[in-house]
Parts: structure tokens; C-alpha cells; sequence
């Protein structure tokens, strides 16, 4: 197992008055095991704490957060020191906002820099190829690119250093089909080619044809892992009745909108 | 004609027919779109699909009144843009915590172009309790709930929704297409639907009033003619 998580619970302190403190449960007892090779989704609704998880993973969150439960990367636990050296590095995020690019530097300097914080060589053109950009968007700066065109360059940033595990967060927002499909398809050549892959996404229908196995969460916990192949007809193989109500409220099932 | 209140009449205006006649417009040396026309009625809904970077945006905010175009007109009525004091055209963004003042109350938020209207927050799903709150502490999806009915509040005769549900799951999505499509029937509301879903487009009813914008090279570098079809005008139904 690449990436195993254990019995994770994240919560934040919150003042709630001069000197009391509150615990805010965001993630209750999450267990996911992702596997070389392999591309999991992780679906939710706006505030189901997806970007949260992901964030606990690479131990990027704020400093009022409790996290309890386990993480191991290759079999060993990810402590804030061995994080320190996968991050980047074997272990990249592809974030959610374009606004991660920094504004002040041209696409060649942001993937030069990515690959060689991780030691290896820019590569730009090649690197721009891979994701289905031509080589004159090098000299661009991120104002200048339109959004299918930013998170490609920030696929480009994140897979520079080799990661073997890559964190997607809701890497096809807002992209067109065409788009969704070039970014999507990267992320399966990377599980591919013997990496492994968190995908996370609000977008149900987009991500199946690219995934091995969808977990959904909702409200913090995990309510269903199932296989793609649970996720036909009318979705009675769907344990959790919430899987069932997101499938099918999908505009080419029922389009049903009882939650 | 406007009532004193300033709400007008819906009984009045309801027969008019949003039109864009020859539109085109350029971003410096990139034309956009050209000869682009396209009609609407109340109660109906018009579908834009198109590649990111095509313009679909842009034709929205030359609909809503928010840019000019360069060339051609946008009537309502037979009245072009600059003529009505009020545009009947409410836009609604992707993401509507960009739309929102950071530093206000959900109520104050609803409140500014009108009074709220209990039954149409409630077919919105819009619950009393998230009046007292600030944007951030919103989910997408209640966000979203939230511009529809402020837009709403503007007593607009056409909505232009610009990937309003593209960040949003499947269970919210439907809930909130399946109210305004409600709203088309009821207020006669008429929808100009910007997706990129032509899933999505296929439920909304409007399989004879589409736009497919624009086309893109194989560079990623966003350079968009009007249509497919090049220098041909692009008329919609």
C-alpha cells in the first residue's frame, strides 16, 4: 500500500468566548487505503471536508487543527520530518486554485523551479507537451492563461518532481470536456505508470470512466467505498443511501433531486 | 410602467423577447465572437456551451448589460441596452462568493436590491438561519441558493447563469436547476444557461435553442472565432 490511512479525526480549537475553546469536528474516523496503480476518487459535496483530508495528508493544515489517527506513505509514518522531505517531491498536490501559480513568474520559471526543488532537470518543452501545451506558453505569466491552461501548468508543476503520489484536488473545476479529459488522462498515465492517485472531486460523472474506486464523504465520514463497477443503472449496488441520492441526481440518470 | 415602489408590472413586461442582433466583440487584436445573434423568450431557456476560453462568459456579460459589445445590438423589446434605466438581466457567477461583499450578512446581502421574497427563498431552499452569517461560512451550494435569490430580488425578466452549479455535487445541482426551471414556468422567467455539461443542457429543455461556441488549436494558446464555422454569422434559433 502506497498511502494508508487509519482511523484519521480532524478537528479545530475555535474561541468561543475571551478564554473558552470550542472542538469543531470537521473528519470523524476516516480509514482509506490507496494502492500503486491506482486512482481513487474522492467525491463529496462543498464542505464535506475533502480539501481538509487532503491538506491532512501533506500536513498543510492551520494550527488550531486536532488531528487524531494514523498516516503511512510506503510503510512508514508521515511525521512532520518526513514530510518534510516527500513533499513535492515523492508526494505532490495539484491544487485547487489557480491562484497557487505565483504571479510573479513565467510558466518556464514555475516548472523549472518545481523540478528542481525535487533535483531534476527542467525539461520545460517536454514537460509542457506531456500536458498538451505548446511551447510558446513558457513565456506567459499566469494572468495571461485561461483556466484550462493554468491548472495544466500546475499538472506540469506537480508531476516535475516525480511524485509517485499525487493529490488532486478538484483538478477539473471549471474545465471544459476536452480539458477535463487531457487532465483526467494524466492522472491515469501516472497511476499507470505505477504512481497512485487521490482524486478529489465534486464531480461524479466526469471522474468514473478514469477511477478504480469512488469514496464518498459526507458530513466527514466516509460513506461509502465502492468499485466503479457499483455505479450503474439505478445505483441499487451502492450501499449508503447518499451514494445512492448523488448518483442519481446526475443529469443522465434521474436528475433526481431528493437529497 | 414602473409602479411607485419601483417594482414593475410583471404582467406587463412579460411578453418580452431578449434579442441579440449581429453582436461582436474583440479583446484588443482577438475577436471573440462575430455576427453572433441570438433570441430568447420569457418562460424559455437557451443553452451556451463552448470550450473554456471561447467566450461564453463574455457573451453572458454582453447579454446582462455588463459590457458593451462592439458592434450590434442587444434589445429587449425592441429597446436597446442604453435606453431602459433598469436591465431586466440579472447575471449569476460561477462562484458567488466572488459576487458577495466579504464583510456583510447574508441578510444584508438578499436585502440589496429588494425586499426578500419568503416564498421564492423557500422554493430556493434559502433557510432563515444563514441570514445572520457571512459568505465564507456558506457552503458553495447554499452560496449559490443565496445570488439566485438576491438576483431574483431584482425582479429580472431573464437570468443568465454562468456554470452556476459546475462546483457543486450532483444532489445540489439538481435541486437548484430543477427551482429555477420552475421559476421559468411561474414568473416566466427566461434562462440563458452557460455549461459546459451537455448533460446538463440536455435536461434544461432548450434541445432547439443552443450555441456552441467557438473552436480552439491544439496549442492550448485561447484564440476563439465566432463559431466553428469561422467568418459564417452564428445565428441562434
Amino acid at each position: 500500500m502506497m498511502l494508508v490511512i487509519r482511523n484519521l479525526s480532524v478537528a479545530f480549537r475555535r474561541y468561543s468566548g475571551l478564554f473558552s475553546q470550542d472542538r469543531v469536528g470537521r473528519l470523524s474516523e476516516i480509514d482509506l487505503q490507496v494502492a500503486r496503480g491506482e486512482v481513487i476518487a474522492l467525491i463529496g459535496h462543498s464542505g464535506a471536508g475533502k480539501s481538509l483530508l487532503a491538506h491532512s495528508i501533506l500536513g498543510l493544515l492551520p494550527g488550531n487543527a486536532i488531528v487524531d489517527g494514523e498516516i503511512y506513505f510506503d510503510n512508514a509514518p508521515l511525521s512532520e520530518a518526513v514530510l518534510r522531505t516527500k513533499r513535492g517531491r515523492d508526494i505532490a498536490l495539484l491544487p485547487q486554485q489557480t491562484s497557487y501559480l505565483d504571479p510573479t513568474a513565467d510558466v518556464r520559471s514555475l516548472i523549472r523551479w518545481a523540478a528542481e526543488r525535487a533535483g531534476k532537470s527542467p525539461l520545460i518543452e517536454t514537460r509542457l507537451a506531456q500536458v498538451g501545451l505548446s511551447h510558446d506558453v513558457a513565456g506567459l505569466y499566469p494572468h495571461q492563461l485561461s483556466g484550462g491552461m493554468a491548472r495544466r501548468v500546475l499538472m506540469a508543476q506537480a508531476t516535475a518532481g516525480g511524485a509517485r503520489l499525487l493529490i488532486a484536488d478538484e483538478p477539473t473545476a471549471g474545465l471544459d470536456p476536452a480539458n477535463c479529459d487531457i487532465i483526467l488522462q494524466l492522472l491515469r498515465q501516472q497511476a499507470d505508470a505505477g504512481g497512485a492517485v487521490l482524486l478529489i472531486t465534486h464531480d461524479l460523472a466526469t471522474v468514473l470512466p478514469y477511477a478504480d474506486r469512488i469514496a464518498i464523504l459526507n458530513e466527514g465520514r466516509l460513506c461509502c467505498l465502492a468499485p466503479i463497477a457499483a455505479f450503474h443503472g439505478a445505483g441499487d449496488d451502492l450501499g449508503s443511501p447518499y451514494a445512492q441520492s448523488m448518483w442519481r441526481a446526475l443529469p443522465q440518470n434521474g436528475f433526481d433531486a431528493h437529497a | 410602467m414602473p409602479s411607485q415602489c419601483g417594482v414593475p408590472c410583471r404582467r406587463m413586461v412579460s411578453t418580452l423577447m431578449l434579442e441579440a442582433e449581429n453582436i461582436g466583440l474583440s479583446f484588443g487584436r482577438r475577436r471573440v465572437f462575430s455576427n453572433l445573434s441570438l433570441r430568447l423568450n420569457p418562460g424559455e431557456v437557451y443553452g451556451i456551451s463552448g470550450q473554456s476560453g471561447c467566450g461564453k462568459t463574455t457573451l453572458g456579460r454582453v447579454l446582462a448589460g455588463l459590457q458593451k459589445p462592439d458592434s450590434g445590438q442587444v434589445r429587449i423589446d425592441q429597446h436597446a441596452l442604453a435606453t431602459q434605466s433598469q436591465w431586466p438581466v440579472q447575471y449569476l457567477y460561477q462562484s458567488p462568493v466572488m459576487a458577495m461583499n466579504p464583510r456583510w450578512r447574508i441578510e444584508k446581502i438578499l436585502r440589496e436590491p429588494g425586499p426578500v421574497d419568503g416564498d421564492m427563498a423557500h422554493t430556493l431552499g434559502v433557510q432563515r438561519e444563514w441570514a445572520d452569517r457571512y459568505p465564507h461560512e456558506l457552503s458553495g451550494g447554499q452560496l449559490q441558493r443565496i445570488s439566485i435569490l438576491r438576483a431574483l430580488g431584482a425582479r429580472p425578466r431573464y437570468l443568465i447563469a454562468d456554470e452556476i452549479t459546475a462546483a457543486l455535487d450532483p444532489v445540489a445541482q439538481a435541486q437548484i436547476w430543477r427551482a429555477l426551471l420552475g421559476l421559468t414556468q411561474t414568473l416566466q422567467l427566461g434562462i440563458i444557461a452557460i455549461s459546459h455539461d451537455e448533460g446538463l443542457l440536455g435536461r434544461l429543455g432548450c434541445d432547439d435553442r443552443r450555441l456552441k461556441l467557438g473552436h480552439k488549436p491544439d496549442n492550448g494558446l485561447a484564440r476563439t472565432e465566432a463559431a466553428a464555422s469561422g467568418q459564417e454569422p452564428v445565428v441562434g434559433r
